[in-house]
């Protein structure tokens, strides 16, 4: 496998598209015939970012798997906004059935498959944050250490947002939720607590797991294809912003996520048997603030008195993330993607 | 399928005919915004335009867009002061595009290629009589053969090219460019006469039946300041200077030259004098670096072949081969004052670049035509008075540089074409600006410009080969693709990946995209996430 | 071929000749045998093509069964007790899908306090789940009404859960007339889903239904279940044919001819009511027995046709609805309602007591005198209640009540000590 830089490209290998590159070389999203996993129609929110993530995603393993994949769904925003009787928006085999089960179900749709003589239909199972770290855990750590052949999808918009905007183990500190309200000495959610999946699944030692975010389609949909390579248990955990949820602007979803990553918040990369493989770098390094100060749920920093002791608790997170997985080189600046060829 | 189990399974896309759009209170809406280097092009090129072919690398359909508007690429990719690269937003990111590299490129690839400008117009049986064939004249005339209108093209020198030929030296635009690209133009049928001195306007206009002229005679008189000096012959003025050598009759000047003036021209001197053998070519000018007119680039070029500076001097007299120079000091204003301090500067030869001046007298007996501190006074379509005599270049007020004259060739072109055909002239809509403030730059790669690599300094600096070496291929791709297509879509499916509600139509080959309003609920993504800032939001209807 | 076999190895066994394709396992006794058999069966490759998950919980063994019958495989688990609660939320959720999973449950009793042994709790906590439930009298029926089951559960797309009782059947080593796989084969057709997760022919299945549609789903599956109440017989009826065999059906029916006193229960204390009767019957009381195979879908019909001559219809069951009284004697009530039946309700064997021959006939001679009471607890030692509810009485932290049951079983003297002090 060699490779070569694209650095002509006007646009570079950031767009969607880009009518001077390779066919192979462009976006499954850039494709007219794309799958179009969820379909127009859905009830999400206003620039909703677990329904971009989900297209984003399935789009792509649709092409990985040449469209015989099926999907399993966990209950939450994406399962009641795409599918209210007497409706459904997807155009894919799709299957929904409780909260905290999809990995298990998975494992059993996996299982059918196998047994049934047809082991090139394969088998995503996908869920919100809640459905992941909360009460889907049980079974998504089971899926992983025995090694099923699912690949499990988290959108993560932090919280749960088809509830009503509640706290889960995903809801970053500070944030303002309904069960963590922005009251009190303490606003917002503690300090200290949550689960940080990517390293939990790591630590099962599975073949592929990796971070992405709606902001970077390319890398996202090569984490997709990278996945599809592997049998057995893999993980892709995407961070999808939610608008209802994180008091953004519905326009700002894409430009959140992008921040999100910049500021070393959430470190995007890629690991493979427990090892991180590789990182996408920070390309313009930010200030949480930049982030921060754009969602209502961490409006409670910026009042009057701007609460600059949590903010720089933020960021020593972020640097933490930074130091953790060199998310910073001496190259970061004006790097560009190198792709296959 | 209606095996299924009633409600619980439910057959695929069918909530397409769940209409989202109703959702929607501000609706996106695709829009073409005037990127900042057409909109500062004083020729009206479409660079933007034809950097998108050449992006491509469809060479030919980019230098045929490119001419459109300015038959010379070849010269102006060499001459041109490139106010597109001022204003061009990428300089907000890490530099301006290098849009006249690329512009030389396609020119000299034409050149190399022997690609033919398009054939002139339907003839329409008008003749128009244009004088002077600098860059203005040879503008007005491709645009007005285009037109399919007869052309008598007349100059008073020599040869066809005006300053361009005779106030630019060789090193700066080789005559071979020069001439290929002249005789591009003359090729359409144009009847050129040489060495003709037009005097009374009106009467070559009634003498030769013309419907219209175009007067386009350039600046040509050096502007003289009374320099009290013994010896006469040391004075020269610098348009004749470089005429002389653009002649090959390069007057002898000694060792010491000094140039008095800060502008372009001054270069041109000071640069040719080094070339000519001139162990020492002092500038004198009476501001500091900062306050001069000169282009930055050459400046470098010039201190970089041994030019040197004289700043906040005036040159008072010629004593015997010493020049006395008076030091001045800046105001507030920036304005030059005498301080009443005196030098002196050994030099055999002064050569004055004090600015040029315009010989209007052929206009004498044209009746209504104004005259105003030296230039013709001119009407948008450049017309002077009523009577279709048309003006433009270094003879109406404006910038005095070859590419405002492209500019006003065609401008006149078109205007002389209304003008006999008795139209009124068509009313260009100009967008509104694409600023930088639209562009959402992520999206672009981070890449430096491409510089166009410096004949070795000491080459040039004693004979006339080009200094300025023009871009590979590679490079002029390279070039061509960090454009950011300001205001205008480039299809880079953006719009299209980027809507959660697969409200966007992608019509695929160069037919770009179409909101689907049945679906789109106005999130705004679209807007917000256009590189190239060519989707606006607005306001639903209710 | 007549096999001397213990009842979870038949189960297994049968289940195997059933071909599964996905099998998903939690261990919980007393169900542990059968998976475990089933799972050598696999790991050795005497059933094949067959996918064998040993999964994290029993909430994740019904959810993997799901998957995989959604995905047009036949699946199967088993459970008991608290596994059958800490999985409900699938339970439900897979009948609500119309998924024809099998899974036997090895009845237990559920805590707390935590006990291990069987009664009927668990199978009565889930019986408004959606699935069928059919009880086994003894080994030989368990392993039959499986094969029995998954015909069932194919033809109409319903879950059914095969109970048989814990220990008492599980792990009784009895004979047990083995079918050969042919016999199978021939009366149970592969699994044709009714809707398949296929991504050639794409459907969403679980879609969210609300209040417009979500009568009309659930009315759907209840005539499923009624549905049943007529395939039930027709297929024990061809099992019989095929067998040559009498197994499940609807209920059975023991000496209720010309019976004036009709027991009703169960599962396997049928064995226990029969030698009861037989005794009483040789004394000559008219009394006679009926089983309920089919608890859900209930046979309303089927129970009123046969019970309706009886004058007394008594009912004993291993389960009870707390503050309210029997499970199944409810759904006798109902069935018998506009008869001149009196129904006697009694409440046995909790926990894994045992309900023994003699308690029964004592039981049916009160019954005959007409001395039985509306709901009887058989057994209930009365004294150890009613010393535990003194001391809750007298003392706001009394202590657990089982551990001081306990203590007063064991000790009964120093009992006696404290009562005086």
């Amino acid at each position: 496998m060699t490779t070569r830089p694209v650095r002509f490209y006007q646009v570079g290998s950031f767009a969607v598209g880009n009518r001077l590159l390779e066919d192979g070389d462009r976006t499954v999203q850039s494709d007219l015939n794309r799958a179009n996993s969820i379909d127009s129609g859905h009830r999400a929110c206003q620039g909703c970012g677990e329904a971009l993530g989900a297209r984003y995603a399935l789009d792509a393993a649709m092409r990985a798997t040449n469209g015989q994949m099926v999907a399993v769904n966990a209950t939450g925003c994406l399962e009641v906004f795409s599918t209210p009787y007497p409706e459904t928006s997807w155009r894919i085999a799709w299957l929904h059935s409780l909260f905290g089960n999809a990995p298990a179900v998975a494992t059993g749709v996996s299982a059918a498959m196998r047994v049934k003589g047809k082991p090139e239909v394969r088998v995503v199972a996908q869920a919100g944050d809640g459905g992941t770290v909360d009460i889907g855990f049980g079974c998504l750590s089971g899926m992983f250490e025995r090694n099923d052949d699912v690949l499990f999808i988290c959108y993560d918009n932090e919280g749960y947002m088809n509830t009503g905007v509640q706290r889960s183990a995903a809801t970053p500190p500070a944030a303002r939720t309904a069960t963590t309200d922005a009251v009190g000495p303490e606003p917002g959610n503690a300090f200290g607590q949550g689960k940080d999946l990517p390293r939990l699944a790591m630590a099962h030692d599975i073949a592929y797991v990796a971070t992405a975010t709606v902001a970077d389609l390319h890398d996202l949909e090569a984490k997709v294809e990278r996945a599809m390579q592997f049998r057995g248990a893999r993980y892709l955990h995407i961070l999808v912003p939610c608008p209802l949820g994180w008091g953004s602007a519905s326009d700002d979803t894409i430009h959140i996520a992008r921040l999100a990553k910049e500021t070393g918040l959430f470190p995007v990369f890629e690991a493979e048997y427990g090892k991180v493989t590789s990182v996408s770098h920070i390309r313009r390094r930010t200030p949480v603030e930049e982030y921060l100060s754009i969602q209502r749920r961490y409006a409670h920093l910026f009042g009057k008195k701007p609460r600059t002791e949590v903010i720089a608790r933020i960021q020593a997170i972020a640097d933490r993330n930074i130091e953790r997985y060199g998310l910073i080189t001496d190259e970061t600046v004006g790097a560009t993607r190198e792709v296959t060829a | 399928m209606t095996e299924t189990p009633f409600a619980i399974t439910l057959d695929v896309g069918s909530s397409r005919a769940n209409h989202t759009g109703s959702w929607r209170v501000e609706r996106p809406v695709y829009v073409d915004r005037l990127p900042p280097c057409n909109n500062a092009c004083p020729a009206g090129e479409n660079i933007q335009g034809w950097l998108y072919e050449a992006e491509s690398g469809n060479y030919e359909a980019a230098w045929r867009k490119l001419v459109e508007e300015n038959p010379l690429p070849a010269i102006m990719g060499r001459i041109c002061f490139h106010p597109c690269e001022t204003a061009c937003n990428r300089v907000q990111v890490d530099e301006a595009v290098g849009i006249n590299a690329v512009e030389r490129f396609l020119g000299d690839l034409a050149i190399e290629n022997g690609w033919k400008l398009p054939s002139a117009g339907a003839d329409t049986g008008k003749r128009i009589l244009v004088v002077g064939a600098g860059p203005a004249g040879l503008s007005t005339t491709y645009h007005l053969r285009l037109l399919g209108h007869q052309v008598r093209l007349v100059d008073s020198a020599q040869k066809l090219g005006g300053m361009m030929r005779y106030g630019i030296p060789a090193y700066r635009l080789p005559r071979p460019v020069l001439d290929a690209e002249i005789a591009r133009i003359i090729a359409m049928g144009v009847e050129v006469q040489l060495e003709h001195n037009v005097v009374n306007i009106d009467r070559e206009r009634t003498d030769g039946g013309f419907d219209a002229v175009f007067l386009a005679v350039g600046a040509q008189l050096g502007h003289r300041v009374n320099i009290p000096a013994g010896d006469s012959t040391r004075v020269l003025d610098a348009v004749n200077f470089l005429h002389q050598v653009a002649d090959g009759d390069a007057p002898m000047l000694g060792r010491r030259v000094v140039v008095y003036g800060g502008g372009d021209t001054a270069l041109d001197a000071a640069r040719t004098a080094r070339r000519l053998g001139a162990t020492e070519a002092v500038i004198v000018y009476r501001r500091n670096q900062e306050h001069m007119p000169a282009n930055g680039e050459e400046f470098g070029q010039a201190l970089g072949e041994g030019v040197t500076m004289r700043w906040l001097s005036t040159v008072n007299r010629f004593e015997g081969d010493r020049l006395i120079l008076e030091k001045m000091r800046l105001n507030a204003e920036g304005f030059p004052e005498p301080t009443g301090e005196f030098e002196e500067l050994d030099a055999d030869a002064l050569v004055l670049a004090l600015g040029q001046n315009t010989d209007l007298s052929l206009l004498d007996q044209a009746g209504d035509v104004v005259v105003n501190n030296g230039v013709v006074e001119v009407q948008p379509s450049m017309m002077a008075g009523a009577s279709g005599i048309f003006a433009g270049g270094d003879a109406v007020p404006a910038d005095r540089t070859a590419t405002v004259a492209i500019g006003h060739g065609k401008k006149a072109a078109h205007g002389i074409d209304a003008f006999v055909l008795g139209r009124t002239p068509p009313i260009v809509e100009r967008h509104e600006l694409a600023t930088f403030e639209r562009l959402n730059t992520w999206y672009y790669s981070d890449a430096e410009r491409t510089v166009r690599p410096e004949l070795e300094r000491v080459r040039r600096q004693s004979n006339f080969d080009e200094v300025v070496g023009g871009l590979t291929e590679e490079n002029a791709l390279f070039e061509a693709r960090r454009c950011l297509s300001c205001g205008n879509c480039f299809e880079c499916d953006n719009c299209f990946g980027v809507c959660p509600d697969n409200a966007v139509i992608k019509l695929g080959g160069s037919k770009r995209y179409e909101f689907d309003y049945d679906f789109c609920k106005g999130c705004g993504i679209c807007v917000k996430e256009c590189p190239c800032g060519a989707i606006e939001m607005v306001p639903e209807r209710i | 071929m007549l096999r001397q076999i213990e009842g979870s190895r038949a189960v297994a066994e049968t289940v195997a000749l059933c071909r599964p394709e996905v099998v998903c396992a939690y261990p919980i006794s007393p169900q542990t045998h059968i998976i475990e058999a089933v799972g050598v069966m696999v790991k050795s490759g005497e059933l094949a093509p067959c996918e064998f998950i040993n999964v994290e919980s029993e909430f994740a063994a019904m959810s993997v069964a799901i998957g995989a019958s959604a995905a047009g495989a036949r699946a199967y688990t088993a459970t008991s007790s608290q596994g059958l609660l800490f999985m409900m939320e699938a339970v439900y959720n897979a009948a609500g899908l119309g998924l024809p999973i099998v899974m036997t449950l090895a009845n237990r009793a559920i805590g707390a306090p935590i006990n291990i042994w069987n009664d009927h709790s668990d199978a009565m906590a889930v019986r408004d789940a959606g699935w069928i439930q059919l009880f086994a009298e003894t080994n030989q029926e368990a392993a039959d009404l499986h094969v029995q089951a998954f015909r069932l559960a194919e033809e109409l797309s319903v879950p059914v859960m095969v109970c048989m009782d814990g220990f008492i059947l599980t792990h009784a080593v009895e004979g047990v007339d083995m079918l050969d796989q042919s016999t199978v084969d021939a009366f149970l057709p592969p699994y044709e889903p009714r809707q398949v997760l296929d991504p050639d022919s794409p459907v969403s299945i679980g879609a969210m239904v609300g209040p417009e549609a979500f009568e009309e789903v659930r009315y759907l599956a209840h005539l499923r279940q009624l549905d049943a109440l007529d395939r039930i017989p027709v297929i024990a009826a061809a099992f019989e044919e095929a067998t040559g065999r009498r197994s499940g059906g609807l209920l059975s029916t023991y000496r209720t001819d010309d019976a004036e006193t009709i027991v009703v229960a169960l599962g396997s204390v049928l064995g226990t009511i029969k030698d009861a009767v037989d005794i009483r019957r040789e004394a000559g009381e008219r009394i006679g027995v009926v089983g309920i195979t089919s608890f859900r879908p209930f046979p309303f019909q089927a129970v009123r046709d046969v019970l309706c001559g009886a004058r007394q219809v008594v009912v004993i069951e291993k389960a009870f609805s707390i503050g309210f009284g029997g499970v199944l004697a409810t759904d006798l009530s109902l069935a018998l309602h506009g008869t001149d039946c009196t129904l006697r309700s009694v409440v046995a064997g909790l926990g894994g007591r045992s309900i023994t021959r003699l308690a029964l006939e004592d039981l049916f001679a009160t019954a005959a005198r007409g001395q039985l009471e509306a709901l009887t607890f058989l057994d209930l030692d009365h004294g150890v209640v009613e010393r535990e509810r003194e001391r809750m009485m007298a003392t706001r932290r009394s202590g657990p009540s089982a551990e001081n049951i306990l203590r007063d079983l064991k000790a009964p003297r120093r009992v006696g000590a404290k009562e005086k002090s």
